[in-house]
């Protein structure tokens, strides 16, 4: 009955319960849509990262990435990366030879990090072969293929066909160059990778470098899906325990705090937003209780005890606060639903996005989580709004309250 | 043998120059299925009288004992219980909760008390025909004129089977004719159910069918009359 009275309650004056209503369902759609569209947009990002970069877990010799020293090489990485790709929650694996050193035209120069990959393992790993806007991904019959991008080329001031030179250092630390020809141009819409990335046959690099046969200084490994990242890097570090095994968050730490940032930042907005309907909430609440003063007097008369009271204001407004939530959620699970297949065109923004290696077209992710706590939160919003104005009706007394006209 | 005895009850309010004494030394004794009108004029202590025996405020000094217990020795809780248990009250301004039904009006002071929900329904409808509403039970309170909204209000107050029921000038705010039929369905239902029904009251009909009627005068008892009809 309790809940009954109160539910009837918050209907008793529709016109204030309209407005504070449409107030939480406003904030709400507009909590979970902006959330939603900058974890869609951290997601794109971190795929991107993933499918184009660094895939989801790389093995190197544990002395590699100190200073990308090329003497510190995995031995039989050609045969581990058939022994990886065997495995059940492994979608591929591929070996790469590394170096950073320089590439030339006949104009001026740049300092790259090469990757020297074998292309039908590659693209088990990297989704570049679907970033080629000129040429194709390793399908020249010419002799040294290299693949650049096309700012490095803006850079370099080349075009498909163009003769690059790649200077770099051997085991014998010797300096030795090689004449490339330039066979794809890709764009993966990330400037900075784009910028200082080549890649070519993992032949022709150990050819140069004088590496053994077998051997590649780094292992990308992809993942059946992310849920399967930490098992997998799990049975790697107790198969290859000499090597260094890790993720992509621990390979690209900026990467992961960006995930974590925007989870925090989604839930500091909603709490924003909560605050501000707070305040309304317990004002109309007071209204409530400053109304009904008389007949809250004739409820502790007739033998209603104050818990019951208490219970019966704070269970109305966190009805009111309820009522207005869900349709906040429901509006701002369907309007994020909608751009989760319909993307957000972001590009009017001059490139800024891009820039930043961000996505122009931006698609929402809907976190499911995120529905069910700011549900919670609405219901914690709806007892706090509630406490004061239920403090103060409890604090009439009966004899004067059932007087009050 | 009696149900309420009242001992040396006091109310005294201290006003800014002088202190008002609303209930005066009063001594009474109430016994089962008494039907007592309390008057007096206009700020004799009626009400304040009544508050005290229904436990909605504190005395001064003095005891309202109900059936051996003091029920200012009760602590606060229990004495919203005891109210809860014991005491019927029908206001003035009838004070029925606007979002429910008569019925449901009648229900909930059951329900708090935790009643089965059979035994509910039977004492719901039971009282509805008592007072001669079961037609209107679905009806909420502003669907009822001031007569029919007070016989709800009765209803609600014999609902909890109490000791006794306290009514504050139930016919103030009625019609001559909702007046004679609410005070016939309380004389009805009082010796019907065997009830104490102690009411304050200005209204000569209401005099006319008590059978104990207490006169106050500045808090003090200077009458206390039985009839006999």
């Amino acid at each position: 009955m309790i809940f009954s009275i109160s539910w009837r309650n918050v209907w008793r004056n529709k016109i204030r319960s309209l407005i504070i209503l449409v107030s939480v369902a406003l904030g709400i759609t507009a909590g979970i849509f902006v959330t939603s569209f900058y974890k869609g947009m951290a997601k794109q990002r971190i795929d991107k990262a993933i499918k184009t970069e660094i895939s989801h877990i790389q093995i190197h010799h544990r002395d590699f990435r100190e200073n990308n020293e090329i003497s510190r090489y995995i031995t039989d990485a050609l045969e581990m990366t058939t022994t990886i790709r065997s495995m059940n929650s492994a979608a591929g694996a591929a070996s790469r030879l590394i170096s950073y050193s320089m590439v030339a035209s006949a104009e001026t120069s740049a300092g790259v990090k090469i990757s020297g990959v074998i292309p039908e393992d590659e693209i088990t790993v990297s989704n570049l072969q679907d970033n080629m806007v000129e040429g194709t991904y390793f399908k020249s019959a010419k002799r040294n293929p290299v693949l650049i991008s096309s700012k490095l080329a803006e850079k370099l001031k080349v075009r498909m066909g163009s003769k690059v030179v790649i200077t770099l250092q051997d085991l014998n630390n010797d300096i030795i160059s090689g004449a490339f020809r330039i066979t794809g141009i890709f764009d993966t819409k990330s400037p900075a990778f784009d910028e200082s990335n080549v890649f070519v046959r993992y032949t022709d690099l150990s050819t140069m470098m004088l590496i053994p046969e077998g051997a590649a200084h780094e292992i990308a490994v992809r993942a059946v899906d992310n849920n399967a990242v930490a098992g997998l890097r799990a049975d790697l570090v107790s198969r290859y325990t000499g090597y260094e095994v890790l993720t992509w968050s621990e390979l690209s730490p900026e990467l992961w705090f960006l995930t974590e940032t925007m989870g925090f930042l989604a839930y500091v907005l909603i709490i924003i937003i909560l605050l501000a309907l707070l305040f309304g909430l317990v004002n109309t609440m007071l209204m409530v209780v400053l109304e009904r003063i008389r007949e809250i007097g004739m409820l502790m008369a007739v033998g209603m005890n104050k818990i019951r009271i208490f219970s019966m204001i704070v269970l109305e407004s966190v009805l009111l606060a309820l009522s207005g939530g869900v349709a906040g959620v429901v509006t701002g699970t369907l309007i994020t639903l909608y751009f989760e297949t319909h993307a957000i065109n972001l590009s009017g923004m001059g490139g800024a996005y891009e820039d930043l290696g961000f996505d122009s077209y931006v698609y929402t992710s809907l976190d499911t989580a995120l529905l069910i706590n700011v549900t919670l939160l609405v219901i914690l919003t709806g007892i706090l709004g509630s406490v004061y104005p239920a403090y103060r009706a409890l604090q009439n007394n009966p004899s004067e309250a059932i007087r009050i006209k | 043998m009696s149900i309420i005895e009242v001992k040396n009850l006091e109310k005294i309010y201290d006003g800014s120059q002088v202190e008002v004494r609303a209930v005066d030394g009063i001594n009474l004794s109430f016994e089962r299925g008494e039907f007592t009108a309390i008057v007096g004029p206009s700020g004799s202590g009626k009400t304040t009288f009544l508050n005290l025996l229904g436990g909605l405020d504190n005395p001064t000094s003095g005891e309202v004992v109900v059936d051996g217990v003091n029920i200012w020795d009760l602590g606060a809780g229990k004495l919203i219980d005891f109210r809860l248990h014991h005491i019927g009250f029908v206001f003035q301004a009838y004070n029925l909760i606007p979002v429910l039904t008569a019925e449901e009006n009648v229900e909930f002071i059951m329900e708090l008390q935790g009643r089965p929900r059979q035994e509910i329904r039977n004492r719901t409808l039971e009282l509805m025909k008592a007072v001669g509403l079961e037609e209107r039970m679905k009806n909420r309170p502003s669907k009822l004129s001031g007569g029919q909204q007070q016989r709800v209000a009765v209803a609600r107050a014999l609902a909890s089977k109490p000791k006794f029921v306290l009514a504050d000038e139930p016919t103030a705010n009625l019609d001559s004719r909702s007046a004679e039929n609410l005070l016939d369905i309380m004389e009805k239902l009082n010796k019907e159910e065997n009830i104490t029904f102690i009411f304050s009251t200005h209204d000569a009909r209401v005099v006319k069918k008590a059978r104990r009627i207490i006169t106050l005068e500045d808090g003090k008892v200077m009458r206390d009359e039985v009839i006999q009809r």
